[in-house]
């Protein structure tokens, strides 16, 4: 099964990614033939088979909710573009 | 005997009887890096200053008795473990401007053992590739070839423990990130079980699959590696609460009696014939230490790579969606809208391996395709799972080939996707069923080393250190160092 130029520009839409015109068309050779490779599975019988999710036979752990962290916001925003009194600045979403 | 020389356990035996102090051997193997690392690109960061003052520290920490397990011993970090302070770049220019603001539980425990950590090494781009030619910082080269690659994704760790830059390094293993690249450059790599070891402050790539581990040149030293990044973490939800049990005090326990499994499929065409031989010959050494062999069925084998080509993309795509320019990482300029600052964030801040990944993970997981790819894939992986556990119904480790073949040559294999995949066939299974894996030297096949693969039962990594350390006291393929880094 291999994909064509459209199917690949909705994946890109799809994970926020811009691809140049090249890219995509080398996105459309090489994403094909890894959907090819993968496609194999299609003949394995799996009735009966439950999905694994996790590799081992356990049960997700809880905790209790409570606050474990100190607020270290500033700290922690040194790493954005761009920031204002503790707010993530970006493009405007509302007119 | 040159100190870069010393394995971390020789250099620990040196440190205690005050042969040299913690500066003088961590001033000794940055001027080696300063020399040597131009060939190999082996490293990210040079965390020069710190080093010194941490080794400072630990000759302070031991004139006053406070010595940790590890106090005072030279490590390199893959640039995948968050280290606060430094740069974690994880290979990618999406994280090239990123200082972490917090320490990994694998970096803190390492640290509070008295580790020095004198840089971070070079990877595949977010762990994604088995060449370690993805990354943004250009690709490592293999101490034992310069035109070839010594594996990925944990490349710049296996070569620089390779060239003796330092006696360990740690890595992360999602389809043999540690395993194959530790075979292709003679070192010994280690992959524990799922949830041994924290995954808290390590980049995620495929949750279900990543796991911490080291690479080192002996299998003793893994031991004590592994003995301070194991436990559990309360701050890594999959972190298994289960004691930690002395890794280097059962090494010298005779491994008479105990039940090797070789796979049929595993000696198949797809492996290098030569290799194939190199790995017989160790399994005989093996047996001449009192092993017994048995013939195991893998028979899904062949499937746990497209298996791992659905879960592992799957599982990406959604843990990097966490990468959007605006609260950490790379930004776009001149973005017109919030749709186009992460379209064009992420487009232009992550390379095309990863963006391959990324869109197979987005198109398995797409309405329509669940069912046919990720579910099957699920089951498929279940499939997998359950061949192991009736192979070590009858065995307690499984030995075999790490690599299909010695290290390739850079370039050899980068257009070709599957191609490279393949190179994980012998590993993944071990990431799909969450079993811990190791990979020793085992000998040359074209002055290029070989490794031996041995995977164990969940939480067997004991047997395992203990198998991988009696076959090294009967072997020197890990005391050969490459020409050139003599």
């Amino acid at each position: 099964m291999s994909l064509d130029k459209d199917q690949v520009q909705h994946i890109a839409t799809l994970a926020r990614l811009k691809l140049s015109a090249e890219e995509c068309a080398e996105s459309v050779e090489k994403l094909s033939r890894i959907v090819e490779f993968v496609a194999q599975l299609s003949q394995v019988d799996t009735r009966g088979v439950l999905p694994m999710a996790h590799p081992l036979e356990t049960a997700q752990r809880l905790r209790a909710d409570a606050v474990i962290e100190v607020n270290e916001r500033d700290r922690y925003q040194e790493n954005a573009a761009e920031v204002s009194d503790g707010l993530y600045l970006v493009p405007k979403v509302l007119d | 005997m040159s100190l870069y020389s010393q394995t971390l356990t020789e250099l620990a035996v040196g440190l205690e009887n005050g042969e040299f102090s913690s500066v003088e051997l961590t001033q000794a193997l940055l001027d080696r890096i300063a020399v040597h690392n131009d060939k190999l690109n082996a490293f990210i960061t040079v965390t020069a200053e710190q080093a010194l003052a941490t080794a400072a520290r630990a000759d302070a920490a031991r004139s006053a008795g406070n010595a940790g397990v590890l106090n005072g011993l030279p490590i390199l970090h893959k640039d995948i473990f968050c280290t606060r302070g430094v740069k974690t770049s994880c290979g990618s220019k999406m994280l090239d401007n990123f200082v972490s603001p917090y320490d990994a539980t694998v970096v803190e425990r390492l640290a509070d053992a008295g580790a020095v950590v004198l840089g971070k090494t070079n990877m595949d781009e977010f762990a994604m590739g088995s060449s370690c030619e993805t990354s943004y910082y250009g690709p490592v080269r293999n101490p034992w070839n310069l035109e070839c690659s010594p594996g990925g994704s944990s490349g710049g760790s296996s070569a620089a423990v390779a060239a003796r830059l330092a006696p360990a390094a740690t890595g992360t293993d999602t389809g043999g990130s540690i395993r194959q690249p530790a075979a292709l450059t003679g070192t010994v790599g280690l992959k524990p079980t799922y949830g041994r070891v924290s995954r808290y402050g390590m980049v995620a790539f495929a949750s279900s699959l990543d796991q911490a581990g080291v690479i080192t040149r002996s299998a003793e030293d893994a031991a004590r590696m592994l003995g301070v990044m194991a436990g559990f973490d309360e701050r890594d939800s999959t972190s298994i609460d289960t004691p930690v049990p002395d890794y280097v005090a059962s090494l010298g326990d005779s491994i008479s009696g105990l039940r090797v499994g070789v796979v049929r499929q595993h000696f198949d065409e797809g492996l290098d014939e030569q290799c194939g031989a190199r790995v017989k010959d160790a399994i005989a050494v093996l047996e001449s230490l009192g092993a017994t062999t048995v013939e195991v069925d893998l028979p899904n084998l062949d499937l746990s790579v497209p298996t791992y080509y659905v879960v592992a993309p799957a599982e990406c795509s959604s843990n990097l969606s966490r990468f959007d320019g605006v609260r950490f990482g790379y930004r776009a300029e001149g973005a017109v809208d919030l749709l186009d600052l992460y379209c064009r964030s992420r487009g232009e801040g992550f390379g095309d391996e990863v963006k391959r990944r990324i869109m197979t993970g987005t198109y398995v997981l797409s309405a329509g395709y669940y069912d046919a790819y990720y579910l099957k894939a699920q089951q498929v992986r279940q499939l997998i799972s359950d061949d192991f556990k009736k192979a070590f119904a009858d065995v307690d480790v499984i030995a075999g080939p790490t690599a299909p073949t010695p290290a390739f040559k850079l370039g050899e294999k980068v257009d070709d996707p599957i191609t490279m995949y393949l190179n994980d066939i012998y590993t993944i299974g071990a990431n799909l069923a969450g079993l811990p894996g190791i990979s020793v030297p085992c000998g040359f096949v074209n002055d290029l080393p070989v490794g031996l693969h041995l995977v164990g039962t969940h939480f067997g990594e004991e047997t395992l250190l203990r198998c991988a350390h009696q076959y090294q006291l009967q072997t020197d393929w890990h005391l050969a160092c490459p020409q050139g880094f003599v």
